[in-house]
Order: C-alpha cells, then sequence, then structure tokens
C-alpha cells in the first residue's frame, strides 16, 4: 500500500484493550467538567452552584454510559479517542454553563440550553454508526449519493422557507422550531464522497501525468486535462460557498479537506500547488469582485484601527476577543472571573478566546494539545485501517478536526481572516457537536475493526475452518 | 498510502503549533500592548460597576456616581455633573470611550485602583467592605468661578477664557473656558448612542467646546506683555518706573508701529517714563525698551515667568498645560514687536495670570494646581498639595515697581479703568493683541488688593473686535470681586 523508501514505524497496532485507562481518563474529563461548573460559580456568587450537580452529574451519566457501550460495542477501539472528545465537550458545557449564568439574574437559574440534550443525541449518533456500519467500506457503494447529499446540505439554507439568516450568513435551515446547520454535515457527507472517489480514482490521478522540467530536475507534474475535472468541480464549489452563502469558513474549510484527501489518495504535491494556485487565483477575484469579502480582509489586517472597529459588522468582536486573550494572560481570570460573557458569540465562534481568557493560555494550549491529541489518534488510525477507503475516510475525518480548529481559532487570533466557524466539540449548537461525535463514531468503528485480533481457528485442522470473530 | 497519512498528520500538527506559538505570543507577549490599545473599552466599561468618587468644589460634589439599576439588579454608576458647563473644562468628563479633566488625570485615585489606596483596598478586601473611590478636591472658588463663566455668557455669543490665581500659593481659585458643555449629555451610560452623537457634534463644533482655552490655548497676549518687558527693564537695564525711553507717534519696525492709544500719541512725542507707557500701554517706548535689552534678556525674563519651557518640563497641573513661548529675537523689528506681546510671542490665559500672580507675590511665581486634596471615602487625606514655589520671577523691589505702575492703570487716566473696584486698590494691564486679521483679541490681566493681593486674574476675548478696557477688564473685575468683596 504505502512503502516509498525509508522502512516506517509498523502500522498495525496490537489488539490491546486498555479500556481501563480509558475509564480513568474519562473520569478525569468528567471531574474537571464539574470543578469548571463549580469554579464559575464561585466566581460569579460566591458559592458552588447546584448546577454542578444537575448539569455535572448529567454529563457524568451521559460520559459513564458511553464508557461502558465502548466495553461492549467497541472493546478494541482507539482509548483515548472517547476521552479526549468527552473533555472537549465537558469543557465547552462548563464554559456555556458560566456564560449563560452571566446573562441570569440569578445563577442557580442558568443552564446549558439544549447543549446536554445535543451532546445525549450525539453519542446516541456515535453509538449508532458503531453498531450498524460493520464494515465502513460499505459507504463505497455510495460515492455519488454522498456527493449528491453534500451539495444538497449545503444547499438547503438558500431555499426560500427554509434558509435562515442567523447574524447575516445564510447558513441554517428552519424546521418548526428547530434550526440546523447543515454544512456541518455536509462535510461528513464530503470526506465519504471524497474517499471512496478518490479510492476508485487514485491510481489515474496518480500516475499519469507530464513532467514539467528544468534541467534535471521535475518541476511540477502536470496531470492531464480531463483529469482535472474533480479538482475544477471541488474549486468551483468553494468559490460558490463563498459569493453565493458568503460562507468565507466552509469554503476553505471544504477545499482544504478536498486538497488533503487528494494529497493522501496520490501522493502528488502537484495536485496540491495546483489546487492552492487555484484558490489564492480565486480568492484574489472574490477580493477585487465582492465587498463582504474585501470588509473581512480589511478587519483582520486593520483590526486596531479606530474606523474600521466602530464600522457596522467591523472589527469589534475580534477586538473584544483579543482583549479578552490579553485580560486572560499566562494564567487566566478563572472561569467566570472575567468578562468573556460579553464578547459576541462568546460560547460559539468565540469560544476558544473565552476558554482563553478564563482559563489563561495554559488552559487554551491544554485544550489544544487535546484536540491534537485526538487528530493524531485519528491520524494514527488511518496508518492502521485496513484498506485505502478507510485510510482516506479516517485521514480525512483527523484532517477536518484540524483544520477546523485552525480556521477558528486562527481567525480570532488574526492568523488568517476571521471566517466564523465552530470549534469542535466545544461550541454550543446542535448540529456541530452531532457532526462531531457522528465523526468520532467512524473513527472508533474503524479502529476497532483494524485492532481487533485476527480470527482465530478453534480447531486444529482442516481445509475450512470454524472461526470466531 | 501511509506515507502521505503521515506527511498531512505532521501538517496538522504544524497547523495546532502555529496557533500554540500565536495565542503564546499574544497571551504571553502582546497582552499589555493590547490592554493599553485605546480600542480596548474594558478600562472604561468594567468600571461602570464600581463606585467612583466624586470631585468637590467647596466641599459640594460636582462630579459624583449615581447607581441607576433597578432594585436587586447588579449596580450601574452613571456619571453625574452640577453647574451645567461651569466646571466641565477642569473637571472634564468620564465617557465610556475616554476621559478628559480631572476625571482623566486623577482616574486611578477616582476609581480607586491606585497604588496610594492599596493598603485602604487590602483592608477592604479583608472587611468584606465594598471598595470605594476616593473624592478629589479641587481649588476652585466657586463665586470666581461663576462669576468669569457668566460674564462670558453676558458677553453674547464671544468665545474666550479666563484664569484666577491666588498669588500666594498658586491655587487656581478660577478656570473658566467658553464655550463649555455640559459633561452630562456625553458621559449616559443608558443611553450610549446618543451619548456618542452628542460628543461628535461637539467635536465637530466650529466653537471647539471641547477645547480648555485656559489651559490648552495660545494667543498673542498684546500689551499684557509689556508687564514682563517692563520687569526686564528694571531687572537688566537698571531701569525705574521713572527711566524714560523714546516714545515717537510712529516707531518704524519694518513697516510703521502705531501707538495704540487714542490720539495716537503717548507723551507729545518725547521720551515717556516708564510708569506712564504702562499706564496708557505705550507700544513705541516698550518696543524702544525691548531693542535696548535685546531679545535674549526679554526671552529670559519669560522663561523665570513660565514661558519657554523646556522640553518634557511642560506644566502640569495635573491638566497638561499648553506650554507658551517668548523666544530670543535678534532681529530689531521682531524684537520690537515682542516686546509689546506680539510677533513670536504667544500665551495661554493660564501663563499670563503666572505673571500678574507673580508680580503680586514680590516676585515669586507660585506653581499652579487645581487639586488640593484627595481623601478617602471615610476623609483621611491622601495627597495634600502644598504650594510650591515655580520661579523667583523678579525681584521683590522689582515686584513693587511693577505693582505701583499697573495700579496706575486701573486709576484715572490708565487704560484699564473698568476693572477698578471700589475702596479697592487694584493693578493690572490691558491688552489688544493683533490677530492678523480684521478683529484683535482683548486681554486684562492683574490683582487685587495690590497691597496685599489675594487674587491674580488674566482674562482674554477671543476676536473681541474692542479694547481689553472696554471687554475682558470688567470679566477680570467680577472674578476679583467674588474674592475681595
Amino acid at each position: 500500500m504505502s512503502s516509498t523508501s525509508a522502512p516506517e514505524a509498523p502500522t498495525a497496532l496490537p489488539p490491546v484493550k486498555r479500556r481501563n485507562a480509558e475509564l480513568v481518563l474519562t473520569v478525569i474529563a468528567i471531574l474537571i467538567t464539574m470543578a469548571g461548573i463549580a469554579i464559575a460559580g464561585l466566581n460569579l456568587n460566591g458559592r458552588v452552584p447546584s448546577a454542578m450537580w444537575t448539569v455535572g452529574l448529567t454529563f457524568g451519566a451521559l460520559s459513564a454510559v458511553a464508557h461502558v457501550a465502548m466495553r461492549f460495542l467497541a472493546p478494541y477501539a482507539d482509548p483515548l479517542i472517547m476521552p479526549c472528545a468527552l473533555f472537549l465537550n465537558g469543557i465547552g458545557v462548563a464554559m456555556i454553563w458560566r456564560l449563560n449564568a452571566s446573562h441570569e439574574e440569578n445563577i442557580e437559574g442558568a443552564g446549558v440550553g439544549m447543549q446536554l440534550v445535543w451532546t445525549a443525541v450525539g453519542l446516541i449518533c456515535c453509538f449508532l454508526i458503531i453498531v450498524f456500519l460493520k464494515d465502513p467500506r460499505i459507504l463505497q457503494r455510495y460515492t455519488y449519493i454522498s456527493a449528491l447529499v453534500a451539495i444538497v446540505l449545503l444547499m438547503l439554507p438558500i431555499i426560500p422557507g427554509l434558509g435562515h439568516a442567523v447574524y447575516g450568513a445564510q447558513l441554517w435551515i428552519k424546521i418548526g422550531p428547530f434550526t440546523m446547520q447543515p454544512s456541518e454535515f455536509a462535510k461528513i457527507a464530503l470526506v465519504i464522497f471524497l474517499a471512496s472517489y478518490l479510492m476508485s480514482k487514485r491510481q489515474v490521478l496518480q500516475i499519469v501525468g507530464k513532467p514539467i522540467k528544468v534541467g534535471r530536475f521535475t518541476l511540477i507534474e502536470l496531470p492531464r486535462a480531463r483529469d482535472l475535472a474533480p479538482i475544477l468541480v471541488g474549486w468551483l464549489l468553494a468559490i460558490g460557498m463563498l459569493v453565493v452563502l458568503r460562507d468565507l469558513g466552509t469554503s476553505l474549510l471544504l477545499f482544504g479537506t478536498f486538497l488533503a484527501m487528494l494529497y493522501v489518495a496520490t501522493q502528488r504535491s502537484s495536485w496540491v500547488t495546483i489546487g492552492l494556485v487555484m484558490f489564492a487565483g480565486g480568492a484574489t477575484l472574490a477580493y477585487f469582485l465582492f465587498w463582504h469579502v474585501r470588509a473581512r480582509v480589511n478587519i483582520w489586517i486593520n483590526t486596531f484601527d479606530q474606523e474600521v472597529y466602530e464600522a457596522v459588522g467591523g472589527s469589534q468582536q475580534l477586538v473584544e476577543g483579543l482583549v479578552g486573550m490579553a485580560y486572560g494572560g499566562l494564567f487566566g481570570t478563572g472561569i467566570g472571573g472575567g468578562q468573556a460573557h460579553n464578547t459576541f458569540a462568546a460560547d460559539s465562534d468565540f469560544i476558544l478566546a473565552s476558554i482563553g481568557e478564563e482559563l489563561g493560555l495554559t488552559g487554551l494550549l491544554a485544550v489544544l494539545m487535546v484536540l491534537g491529541l485526538l487528530v493524531e489518534r485519528g491520524m494514527r488510525i488511518a496508518l492502521a485501517a485496513t484498506g485505502p477507503f478507510n485510510k482516506l475516510l479516517t485521514s480525512g475525518i483527523a484532517f477536518v478536526l484540524a483544520y477546523q480548529v485552525f480556521i477558528v481559532l486562527g481567525g480570532i487570533s488574526r492568523v488568517i481572516p476571521l471566517t466564523g466557524s465552530t470549534t469542535p466539540f466545544m461550541a454550543a449548537g446542535g448540529s456541530a457537536l452531532m457532526a462531531s461525535w457522528i465523526m468520532m463514531g467512524i473513527l472508533l468503528r474503524i479502529s476497532d475493526n483494524a485492532r481487533r485480533p485476527a480470527p482465530q481457528s478453534i480447531q486444529d485442522e482442516g481445509a475450512t475452518q470454524v472461526i470466531r470473530r | 498510502m501511509n506515507t502521505p497519512i503521515r506527511r498531512l498528520s505532521v501538517f496538522a500538527l504544524i497547523l495546532i503549533g502555529i496557533l500554540m506559538l500565536n495565542i503564546t505570543w499574544i497571551q504571553g507577549f502582546q497582552a499589555d500592548s493590547i490592554r493599553a490599545d485605546p480600542l480596548n473599552r474594558r478600562t472604561y466599561s468594567e468600571r461602570l460597576s464600581e463606585p467612583r468618587g466624586p470631585i468637590q468644589v467647596a466641599g459640594e460634589n460636582v462630579a459624583f456616581s449615581e447607581n441607576v439599576s433597578p432594585e436587586g439588579e447588579p449596580a450601574r454608576y452613571q456619571r453625574e455633573y452640577t453647574g451645567g458647563g461651569l466646571y466641565t473644562p477642569i473637571v472634564g468628563s468620564f465617557r465610556t470611550y475616554g476621559a478628559s479633566g480631572v476625571e482623566d488625570t486623577e482616574n486611578t485615585l477616582l476609581d480607586g485602583s491606585d497604588d496610594r489606596l492599596a493598603v485602604r483596598n487590602f483592608r477592604d478586601i479583608i472587611t468584606g467592605r465594598e471598595p470605594e473611590g476616593a473624592q478629589v478636591q479641587l481649588t476652585l472658588d466657586p463665586e470666581v468661578q461663576e462669576a468669569g463663566y457668566e460674564a462670558f455668557a453676558g458677553l453674547g455669543g464671544k468665545n474666550g477664557a479666563a484664569v484666577a490665581i491666588d498669588p500666594s500659593t498658586g491655587a487656581v481659585l478660577g478656570a473658566v473656558s467658553y464655550p463649555s458643555y455640559d459633561a452630562n449629555e456625553v458621559v449616559s451610560i443608558t443611553d450610549l448612542e446618543d451619548a456618542t452623537n452628542n460628543y461628535v457634534a461637539l467635536e465637530n463644533d466650529p466653537a471647539k467646546p471641547l477645547l480648555n482655552r485656559a489651559l490648552n490655548e495660545r494667543y498673542p497676549p498684546g500689551s499684557t506683555f509689556k508687564v514682563v518687558t517692563a520687569a526686564a527693564a528694571i531687572e537688566t537695564l537698571d531701569a525705574s518706573p521713572d527711566s524714560t525711553m523714546d516714545a515717537p507717534d510712529r516707531l518704524s519696525l519694518g513697516h510703521d508701529l502705531p501707538n495704540a492709544t487714542p490720539g495716537g500719541t503717548c507723551n507729545g512725542g518725547q521720551p515717556d517714563t516708564l510708569a506712564h507707557s504702562i499706564q496708557i500701554s505705550c507700544n513705541t517706548s516698550m518696543a524702544n525698551w525691548a531693542i535696548e535689552m535685546g531679545g535674549t534678556a526679554l526671552s529670559e525674563q519669560a522663561t523665570k515667568f513660565g514661558f519657554n519651557p523646556p522640553e518634557g518640563e511642560e506644566l502640569e497641573i495635573p491638566l497638561g498645560v499648553t506650554p507658551s513661548f517668548a523666544p530670543p529675537e535678534e532681529d530689531r523689528n521682531i524684537l520690537g514687536r515682542a516686546g509689546i506681546g506680539q510677533s513670536n510671542v504667544e500665551a495661554t490665559p493660564l501663563q499670563m495670570a503666572m505673571v500678574a500672580a507673580g508680580v503680586a507675590n514680590g516676585g515669586e511665581v507660585m506653581r499652579p494646581y487645581v487639586v488640593d486634596a484627595v481623601r478617602d471615602s471615610d476623609l483621611s487625606v491622601i495627597t495634600q498639595t502644598s504650594p510650591e514655589s515655580y520661579s523667583q520671577a523678579v525681584s521683590a523691589s522689582t515686584a513693587q515697581d511693577l505693582t505701583e505702575m499697573m495700579v496706575l492703570v486701573t486709576g484715572e487716566g490708565g487704560s484699564g479703568t473698568n476693572a477698578a473696584i471700589p475702596n479697592v486698590q487694584v493693578a493690572g494691564k490691558t491688552g489688544t493683541a493683533e490677530t492678523g486679521t480684521e478683529s484683535t483679541h482683548n486681554w486684562f490681566i492683574g490683582f487685587a488688593p495690590a497691597d496685599d493681593p489675594q487674587v491674580a486674574v488674566a482674562v482674554v476675548v477671543e476676536f473681541g473686535g474692542g479694547s481689553g478696557n472696554e471687554l475682558a477688564a470688567p470679566i477680570a473685575r467680577q472674578m476679583m470681586e467674588a474674592v475681595v468683596q
């Protein structure tokens, strides 16, 4: 499958369960969540709030059920995935409770909204996948259906009557009392589509090409024009997102994921180069054609300009987030000790800025470490996964996680323009949380399959054997 | 396929690593400068929840904080001001997005964050008492301040400024800048937009109500500067009030310098005494005195009164004072005009009040100040300003000579009779400064009583178009009367 040159570390993982380690880590995640709520209450009100028990124990019970389910349903799965995800989910719940409490007259009346319900729904989705998607490779059959699903999900919000704009971004749909952000699910459908499409086409994309040489050195290996079709479609989709939906974040996320998976499938950096050039070209064009793109860039560059700050839709939110992080400094103000609740979208897009303010640089680095750990465990699962489809699917999911964190925190901390995106597991909102847990379900299933010990014979002889799975 | 996966995982780590480095930069290294950025609006808004100390004039609150939250909700303090625009030039305003005046300079004491309050704050934490800001007591005398402010209001549409100082201490008794504004209009925390709009309107107002003319606007001082010229003549040329100097009806200084007196003569074209030159404000003789002593002598005398402060040592009372200038001139024509307070000579009203106060105080200029004392909420004194000498501008005998000459100004035949107060000897000097436009600035500086000075004043009416005696002297008289009667 791989093997280009140097000998690599073994990719197969030993069939160790380590579920007890998972249990210990899960308990720590629960305790941190409860401590977060308790400290928030002490800082805000001088008392340990009852929510430490109501919210904390509800979350604890959900985590406990998840852990027990793991023991039965995916006993060989990577033991770090579930506690890392629960830790992030729990910190998010504690932070959302703390932010809500600041807007309540009596903090005992504060809740976490629907976040716990969505956590439960997310976990159910996760385990439904673990139980019913016995072999994720069957998803290969639905290559173009996945593509269709992804596109339909992306387009849903612009259907009149169904679409629902929140703060100017046309990203939501509204069915009855529920609002959903279908792009969160679209990215999963897209990863599935890409995994199966690239699986079948990768040899063509990998091998055929025309090298352009400077002297003896191959500068770039250009693919055939007709093989450019998929990248062109992906590019058009990304630009379309940018222009029609005005959603820079999703556009960036989808196209980046596409390039990453294309690279994994083909191992050809020329694809990445071509893609980046196309994206840079498209983005530059969009910059000159559309004022909302220009406004974003202006906010990014001239964040601390008085006029940009005071403009409608200007840099105020960004500045407030940065000022909050500056107040947090190295060790933070303590949960509930800061002014994080005054920043717009403090519990969703800006939840990492809230963490930075109240848990300080130390806390934010810790959260990033856990996110990084989750990503790298995902990549590790991809290495050990059986078959190219599973590898593509798993590495795609792991990359989406990392890339999404980069887009959102990079926006908040001015590495890239602020685009508005959700932080996996932490941001308030059902769609994002469900999507994150669905991705974990896929990871855990593939991991469990990969590490499950090989079928063992239960008789000693004969060509036909009875095996136990 | 594992090689690209490994590379992708390294790339994912790099992405996270970039974020880690960047937030370390922001939260670890840039935190201070971000907090100090003017767009950090927390410094003001977060203090809305803490009671800010009052600013007082003569024991009465002129600025104070009041809780405007409904019962049971977290406290939100609205800053309120009394007196309309009366005290605004000194007191300033404490807005959501900034502060001015004493509200700005004494901010850390008013909000309780100053180091000098650290012990008390620590005690409050232990005893669980709600921390409160300190109260700032100003030197202003409400009667003086009102007399000046109302006199300007009575002029009908003319701008200007007036300063009154206690010559023996330097305490500022009055600091009027007209027009002013009611600080209540720009500090509302319940209607932020209204407050912002009002502030923008003030910023754009051509009458510049936000400018504190008393401290921060320079005008040519005109003939009031002749006091400085006379001081230098006595000090450096050993002149006396009886010393004479050529006083032609016209003096050629590039183009002719006329005499300001009606009829255009000082002493019929004959040499005039210094005393008479001051009394009637003779231009040509005073220009000749300046030329006689030379530019350096004149400039150095002005410096002793407070002009030409070294860079970085500009006066703070604690409000910043714009420096006044009287540079050493070499050109005879320019120097002659400098001797009568024109050409490159420019002074703030406070500076000219310091000139009058210096003469009044036996030649010693006291450092002006507006904050008398800062007291804790339990009234214990945190800081108390003690009078401090700024300089010995002239000798006591020179000051005596100057006083005698200035008394003539308000007496019969003088140029500033409108400043005379019945039964009180008033020393003064008028000024009518050319502005390069049709109109003139009209000045008066002086002090009373001449034999035991309790108040020194400087008044300027911007583009008054009249004479110092006509427009400025009555304002000065009313402010002095508020002290001596």
